[in-house]
């Protein structure tokens, strides 16, 4: 067996940094609030306007952008080893990272209609 | 990952059970920790739903606040919360031996970068809650 050359291979394993790093620095803060302290009440959910103005404002998006698309090849990549291998789903590798990155694809060009084409 | 040749996949080949990694608490951990990434992939479509909400206008935006109370997305996301903080708690652990940072020749102890990356977590997360809460 020959050593298979993916030049795509480094660029996921960037992607899997930057999105561990974004999702570490960004993802409890986001998810504590909009997910736990506004639900039960703890804090007030943010009036309509701010919200609206927070979402439009260009470095949000940005920032919102890079943190989805990145995070979710994060999520791909870790996924993917840890179904093919925690699973012993070897045979199945071609299936698995075609399911893993297309479900990250898919979400990215979500979050780039809703981010940087839509409002 | 390659250089076994088929040969010898074919003549070696040990059986490892499915759930080997319930055996001991540092696999445990290993894999819950990989599992994070499954939250850590909700709590992006979590967000997407938001922005969502919020650019169809104030009626789906008060749509999505009673959603997000009802008691089982409730509690996907406490759930989420969890594996998102043990996420975020061993990314910076690994980030102490992945990360290698000279000063004057001298390799800066991981307990600093450990530090740093914590008050940069500090940082970003109240930058979130001004702009958010503000």
């Amino acid at each position: 067996m020959t050593v298979v050359r993916r030049p795509v291979e480094p660029l996921l394993w960037l992607a899997f940094s930057a999105g561990g790093v974004l999702a570490a620095l960004l993802v409890p803060a986001l998810l504590l609030l909009f997910g736990v302290a506004f639900p039960l009440g703890w804090l007030p959910a943010p009036g309509y306007p701010h919200l609206d103005a927070v979402v439009r404002h260009p470095l949000v998006r940005l920032v919102l952008f890079a943190l989805c698309v990145l995070a979710l090849f994060h999520a791909a990549h870790r996924l993917r080893y840890t179904v093919r291998d925690g699973l012993q789903l070897r045979r199945l590798s071609g299936l698995i990272d075609a399911s893993c990155y297309g479900a990250a694809l898919a979400g990215s060009a979500a979050a780039g209609y809703l981010l940087l084409a839509a409002g | 990952m390659t250089g076994y040749t088929g040969l010898y996949q074919r003549l070696y080949r040990p059986r490892v059970p499915i759930l080997w990694w319930v055996r001991r608490r540092s696999y445990l951990l290993f894999v819950l920790r990989e599992l994070s990434s499954v939250f850590v992939a909700w709590s992006v479509v979590y967000t997407l739903l938001l922005v969502h909400a919020v650019t169809a206008g104030e009626r789906s935006y008060r749509g999505f606040l009673a959603w997000s109370a009802r008691p089982q997305v409730l509690a996907v996301n406490v759930v989420a919360l969890l594996f998102v903080l043990f996420h975020a708690v061993t990314w910076f652990a690994l980030a102490s031996r992945a990360v290698v940072v000279r000063v004057r020749g001298r390799r800066v102890p991981g307990v600093w970068i450990v530090a740093a990356n914590y008050a940069l977590w500090a940082v970003a997360s109240a930058i979130v809650a001004w702009v958010v809460l503000r």
